[in-house]
C-alpha cells in the first residue's frame, strides 16, 4: 500500500473496519444474546431505568426449550436440510452436465440455450408464485416437500451452470482431446477426466446452492400448509407468533438455532463460498 | 502397413480457408514432419488425422481404413500435444495407464506396458509422483510414455518440444529421433522449427496458407527448394535474396544484374535462365555459400560489399553487408578479421546459385 | 534413455466396447442435447410454464376456487387506479434506487479497506459476510425485534446517549418504516457487494496504483482514474444481480412490516402476495407480480448490451 503517516491508517483504515463489522455483527450478537436472556430481563421496556439491555447474568436455555419441545422446530429442520440437499444435487448435477455443454460443445442454438439460461433469472420467484402455486396443486405436489425439491432448481440452477462453465473454460482443451484419442468417449472424458479437475468448482457451486436453498421463502411460504412440511424460515414466521404476540424468546432461539447450519457450511468452506460468489460475479 | 494417404483434403473454417486440397503418403514407419508458419494449416491437418477436427472434403486412411467418420478412439492412433496435455490428478502411472483402461486390457498387461515404455523413457523412477511434481522435461516424456503403452499404428506429434528450454530442446530432439529409430512407428510431427524439421524427419511437408509448398528429403529440399518461400523458409540465417535483371552478352554468356550486384549464371544454368533475357529474376544465394573471395575466384562470381555489421558465432562469422541497395548476409570463417565499414569482396560459390521467377516464386 | 529391447509391434487395433447408444453421443450435438436436457425440463416446467400461465391468469378473473374467464386487461387498467399500487410502484423503485446507491457506496469503501493489510483481516474477511448467509428471514427477525416499539434496544441506546427523549417508532411511522426496510436491506446486501468488488479490486495489479502515485496522483484521483475504470465489469454484474433481487424483495418488507403500517411500505412483491393470497384475488395478485416484468427486463438488456460492448473492445 501507499505509505503514509500512522494516524491515517487508524482514522481511515482500522476505525472504519471496526464500525463496519460492529454494525454487520451487532444484530447476530442481539440474537445470542435474547436468546439466552430470561423473559424477564427480555421484556423491559426501552426507558426503563438502571439496566442493560447487553448482558445477562443469569443466562437460561428455557427459550432453546421450548422452541425444541414445544413446537415443531426439529420437524422443520429436517424437512429444511432434506429439500436443501436434494434440491442442491439436482441442480449440481444438472449445472454440471449444462456448464460443461455450454462450455465445451458446439452445436447448434448454443448461445441462445446459453443466454436462455440467463434469462431465467429476469423471472424471478415473487413473479411466478401465484401461477407455480396452481401448477403445484395440479400436479398433486402441494403441502410435500416434492413441491420444493423440484421448484428450487429453477433458481439454482442457472446459478450452477454459470459457474460451472467459468472452471470448465478454464480447463485446457487438449485434456479432453487427449483422453478421447486415448480411447475414452466423449462422455467418458468428461466424467474421468474434467469433473475430477472441476471438484473445486463443484463443491462451490454447490455450497453456494446450499446456502440459497436456506434463504428461500415465498415458495416454502406459498406451497407448503401444514405445519409438520414447514422449512425453518416459515415455521419460525409462523408458529411463533400467535396473534399479534411475539414469542421473542424462542423466536430469537428459532432464528439462532436455524442459522446454525448454513453457518457451520460456510465456515468450513469459506474459500469455496468466496469463490462462488465471486465466480458467478466475474463471469 | 501403417501407411497414412491423405487424398485432396481441405478444412474450411466459416470464411477461411485452413487447409487446401492436401495431397500426401506418409509411408509406413517414416517420420514426416510437416513444416511452416503459423497459420499455415499443418496443426489443423494433423488434427484432422487424429479426429479432433472434421473434414470438409477429401479423405484420410490410415493402414488401409478410411478414418473420415471414426472417432478418435478408433484410429489406432496416439498424441504428444504441446502443453503435455497430463492429466493432472492422477498419477505418471496412470496417466499412462488411462488408455488401456479404457480399451480394457487386464492389469497384468498393463502393469507390463507401462514398466517397459517407463524403462524405455527413463522414468521408472517417477511413477508413484504427479504430474506437477516433475519437469518440463519429465512431463514430456510422461506424454510420450503415454503414447508408446498403447502400441499404436501412427504417433503424431503437435509441436511437442515448443515449450521447453534450448538446451532441452536439442536434447530431446536427440531422443526423439532414437526413440523412432527403435520402435519403428510412423510418426507425423508438426512444428514451425525448420531445425527440427531438418534434423527429424525422413521427409518434410513444408506448407504456407493452406497449401503444400514442397515435399520431400530434408537435404533436397534445402538444396532444390522448389520456390522462394521454402527456399527462404529452410536454413539459418535464411537465403539472401535479390531481384536481378537478366541480360545476354557477348557469347553465350548470361549475367544477372542489380542494384550493386553483378553475377555471371554458370553454364548448366543457361537453358533455364535462357528465356528470361531481358526480363526480372530472382536471385537467392545462402550465406554459408559466400565468402570472402581469393584470387582464384572467377571474376564472374565476385561481387563488392561494404559491412554494415559483424556477428561473431564463434564456429563462424555472419556479415550483414550491402552491395549496392541490396542487403547480403555472409557466413565467413571465423577467423576472419573484419570490422564495420570494410569494404571487401565476397565470391559465391556458382554452383550454389537459385533464381526464382519474380511473379509465380517458383525456382527456375 | 537406457538401453533395453524394442518393443513389440502393435498388436492389432483393440477397440473399447461399446453399443450403438454411445456412438450416437460421440456426436458434439446429440451429447450437448442429452446433457442439457435436464435442465431444459425443469426450467421449462417450472419457468416457462408458469410464467405463461401466469400472464393468462393476469388476464382472466380468477380467485381462490373460481377459475374465472378471460377479461383481458381489465386487471391492469384497475391496477391503474389503485393508489395501494401507485404507491407499492413508487416504493419499490424508491427503495431499489436508493438501497442500491448506499450498498454500492459503502460496499465499494468497505471493498478499498479489505483491499489493505491489517491485523485480522482473514478473521474479518470471513465473518463480514454473515449477514449475506444467514437466511434472510431469520436476521430480518433479529431486527424487528432491534426496532420493536417497546423494547427496541436502538430507542434505548440513543436514549442513553441522550440523543432522543421520545421512542423512535422505527416500524410505525410511514416514513421511518421506509427508512427501516432501506437499513436492513442495506445491511444485508453491503458484504455481497463488499467481497464481489473486493475480487475485482485484487485482479488490479497494484503496479498501476504504485506507477499513479509516482506520477503524482492523490489517493482520490488514483481511485477515480484507475481503479474505478477497471472496476467497471464487476460492479456492472453485481448492480444487476442486486437490483433484480432488491425490485423483486418479497421477504424482507414481509418480516418487517408486512406492507404496512398502513401499505406504506409495500412493495410489488408484497402487495401481490396480499391481493392473491391473502384477499384470495388471484388474477390481481398475478397482474400486480406481472407488472415487475417489464423494469427487470429492461435492465437486464441494458445489461447485455454492455456486456456486449465490453466484450468486443
Amino acid at each position: 500500500m501507499i505509505e503514509g503517516a500512522a494516524w491515517r491508517k487508524w482514522v481511515f483504515v482500522n476505525i472504519p473496519i471496526i464500525l463496519f463489522v460492529f454494525v454487520l455483527l451487532f444484530p447476530f450478537y442481539w440474537m445470542v444474546i435474547t436468546t439466552v436472556r430470561p423473559d424477564a430481563e427480555l421484556y423491559r421496556p426501552w426507558n426503563a431505568p438502571n439496566y442493560n439491555p447487553f448482558w445477562t447474568w443469569q443466562p437460561t436455555l428455557e427459550h432453546i426449550q421450548y422452541l425444541l419441545e414445544e413446537t415443531l422446530f426439529g420437524t422443520w429442520m429436517l424437512n429444511t436440510m432434506i429439500i436443501a440437499l436434494t434440491s442442491t444435487v439436482i441442480s449440481l448435477v444438472c449445472g454440471v452436465f449444462a456448464g460443461y455443454a455450454l462450455a465445451r460443445l458446439n452445436f447448434p442454438f448454443a448461445g441462445s440455450l446459453g443466454t436462455g439460461i440467463f434469462v431465467t433469472y429476469l423471472v424471478p420467484q415473487t413473479l411466478l408464485f401465484i401461477p407455480l402455486s396452481d401448477i403445484i396443486r395440479n400436479f398433486r405436489l402441494g403441502d410435500s416437500p416434492w413441491a420444493l425439491i423440484l421448484t428450487y432448481p429453477t433458481f439454482l440452477i442457472p446459478f450452477c451452470t454459470w459457474l460451472m462453465m467459468g472452471y470448465f473454460k478454464a480447463i485446457p482443451k487438449e485434456l479432453e482431446e487427449c483422453a478421447r484419442i486415448d480411447g475414452a468417449s466423449r462422455f467418458k472424458a468428461m466424467l474421468y477426466i474434467i469433473l475430477p479437475i472441476a471438484v473445486p468448482g463443484i463443491l462451490s457451486a454447490g455450497i453456494f446452492a446450499f446456502t440459497l436453498s436456506w434463504n428461500e421463502f415465498i415458495y416454502a411460504l406459498v406451497f407448503l400448509a401444514s405445519p409438520e412440511q414447514k422449512t425453518v424460515p416459515v415455521g419460525v414466521t409462523s408458529e411463533l407468533i400467535r396473534g399479534d404476540v411475539f414469542f421473542w424468546g424462542p423466536l430469537m432461539a428459532g432464528a439462532l438455532l436455524g442459522s446454525i447450519p448454513v453457518a457451520l457450511v460456510y465456515s468450513f468452506f469459506v474459500e469455496h463460498y468466496v469463490a462462488g460468489m465471486t465466480g458467478a460475479v466475474k463471469g | 502397413m501403417a501407411q497414412v494417404l491423405i487424398r485432396n483434403l481441405n478444412k474450411m473454417y466459416d470464411e477461411v480457408h485452413a487447409v487446401k486440397d492436401v495431397n500426401l503418403e506418409i509411408r509406413d514407419k517414416e517420420f514426416m514432419v510437416f513444416v511452416g508458419p503459423s497459420g499455415c494449416g499443418k496443426t489443423t491437418t494433423l488434427r484432422m488425422i487424429a479426429g479432433l477436427e472434421t473434414i470438409n472434403s477429401g479423405q484420410i486412411l490410415i493402414g488401409d481404413t478410411v478414418v473420415n467418420d471414426l472417432p478418435p478412439m478408433d484410429r489406432d492412433i496416439a498424441m504428444v500435444f504441446q502443453n503435455y496435455a497430463l492429466y493432472p490428478h492422477m498419477t505418471v502411472y496412470d496417466n499412462m495407464a488411462f488408455g488401456l483402461k479404457m480399451r480394457k486390457f487386464e492389469k497384468a498387461e498393463i502393469r507390463r506396458r507401462v514398466q517397459d515404455a517407463a524403462e524405455i523413457l527413463d522414468i521408472q523412477h517417477y511413477l508413484n509422483r504427479k504430474p506437477r511434481q516433475l519437469s518440463g522435461g519429465q512431463r514430456q516424456r510422461v506424454a510420450l510414455g503415454r503414447a508408446i503403452v498403447r502400441h499404436p499404428q501412427v504417433f503424431l506429434f503437435d509441436e511437442p518440444l515448443s515449450n521447453l528450454d534450448a538446451k532441452l530442446r536439442v536434447q530431446m530432439r536427440a531422443e526423439l529421433k532414437k526413440l523412432h529409430v527403435r520402435l519403428g512407428t510412423t510418426a507425423v510431427y508438426v512444428t514451425h522449427d525448420q531445425v527440427e524439421a531438418m534434423t527429424l524427419g525422413d521427409r518434410v511437408v513444408v506448407m504456407r496458407d493452406g497449401w503444400v509448398q514442397q515435399v520431400g528429403e530434408p537435404l533436397e529440399l534445402y538444396h532444390q527448394p522448389a520456390n522462394r518461400f521454402v527456399a527462404g523458409f529452410l536454413g539459418s540465417p535464411a537465403m539472401n535474396f535479390a531481384t536481378m535483371r537478366v541480360s545476354a552478352e557477348q557469347g553465350d554468356e548470361l549475367w544477372v544484374a542489380g542494384d550493386g550486384l553483378r553475377l555471371q549464371v554458370p553454364a548448366y544454368l543457361a537453358d533455364r535462365i535462357g528465356p528470361y533475357a531481358g526480363k526480372a529474376l530472382t536471385l537467392g544465394i545462402r550465406p554459408e555459400d559466400l565468402r570472402l573471395a581469393t584470387d582464384g575466384d572467377p571474376p564472374g562470381s565476385v561481387f563488392e560489399a561494404v559491412v554494415e555489421l559483424v556477428e561473431q558465432l564463434g564456429s563462424e562469422t555472419l556479415l550483414d553487408t550491402r552491395a549496392g541497395r541490396e542487403t547480403i548476409v555472409a557466413a565467413v570463417e571465423a577467423t576472419s578479421r573484419i570490422r564495420m565499414r570494410d569494404r571487401l569482396q565476397l565470391a559465391a560459390n556458382p554452383n550454389r546459385l537459385h533464381f526464382f521467377d519474380t511473379a509465380t516464386e517458383t525456382a527456375v | 534413455m537406457s538401453a533395453t529391447t524394442t518393443t513389440a509391434p502393435s498388436v492389432g487395433l483393440r477397440r473399447a466396447p461399446r453399443g450403438r447408444l454411445s456412438m450416437l453421443f460421440e456426436d458434439e450435438r446429440w451429447l450437448a442435447m442429452a446433457l442439457l436436457f435436464p435442465t431444459m425440463v425443469l426450467l421449462g416446467l417450472f419457468i416457462a410454464y408458469p410464467f405463461v400461465t401466469g400472464v393468462l391468469l393476469s388476464m382472466s378473473s380468477a380467485r381462490v376456487g373460481m377459475p374465472g374467464e378471460f377479461v383481458g386487461m381489465a386487471n391492469f387498467a384497475k391496477l391503474w387506479n389503485d393508489p395501494i399500487f401507485a404507491r407499492a410502484v413508487y416504493n419499490t423503485f424508491l427503495y431499489t434506487i436508493v438501497t442500491t446507491i448506499l450498498k454500492l457506496g459503502l460496499g465499494l469503501w468497505l471493498a478499498v479497506l479489505l483491499n489493505r493489510h491489517f491485523r485480522g483481516k482473514a478473521f474479518v474477511r470471513a465473518f463480514i459476510l454473515l449477514p449475506f448467509i444467514i437466511p434472510t428471514v431469520l436476521s430480518t427477525f433479529a431486527w424487528k425485534w432491534m426496532f420493536d416499539p417497546t423494547f427496541s434496544v436502538l430507542n434505548w441506546t440513543f436514549r442513553t446517549l441522550g440523543l432522543i427523549d421520545t421512542r423512535i417508532n422505527w416500524l410505525g411511522d410511514p416514513d421511518l418504516a421506509m427508512l427501516s426496510i432501506v437499513v436492513v436491506n442495506v445491511w444485508r446486501g453491503v458484504p455481497f457487494y463488499a467481497i464481489s468488488l473486493l475480487a475485482g479490486l485484487q485482479t488490479i495489479s497494484p503496479d498501476l496504483h504504485e506507477a499513479a502515485a509516482i506520477d503524482g496522483a492523490r489517493p482520490w484521483a488514483r481511485f477515480w482514474h484507475i481503479t474505478w475504470p477497471l472496476l467497471l465489469p464487476v460492479t456492472m454484474v453485481v448492480v444487476l444481480f442486486s437490483v433484480i433481487q432488491t425490485f423483486a424483495d418479497f421477504q424482507l418488507v414481509y418480516v418487517l412490516t408486512g406492507g404496512g403500517p398502513a401499505n406504506a411500505t409495500h412493495l410489488f412483491a408484497t402487495y401481490a402476495y396480499q391481493i392473491a393470497i391473502g384477499t384470495g384475488l388471484l388474477s390481481e395478485g398475478a397482474a400486480i407480480s406481472l407488472a415487475m416484468f417489464p423494469v427487470l427486463f429492461l435492465v437486464v438488456i441494458v445489461q447485455l448490451l454492455y456486456i456486449r460492448r465490453v466484450e468486443t473492445r
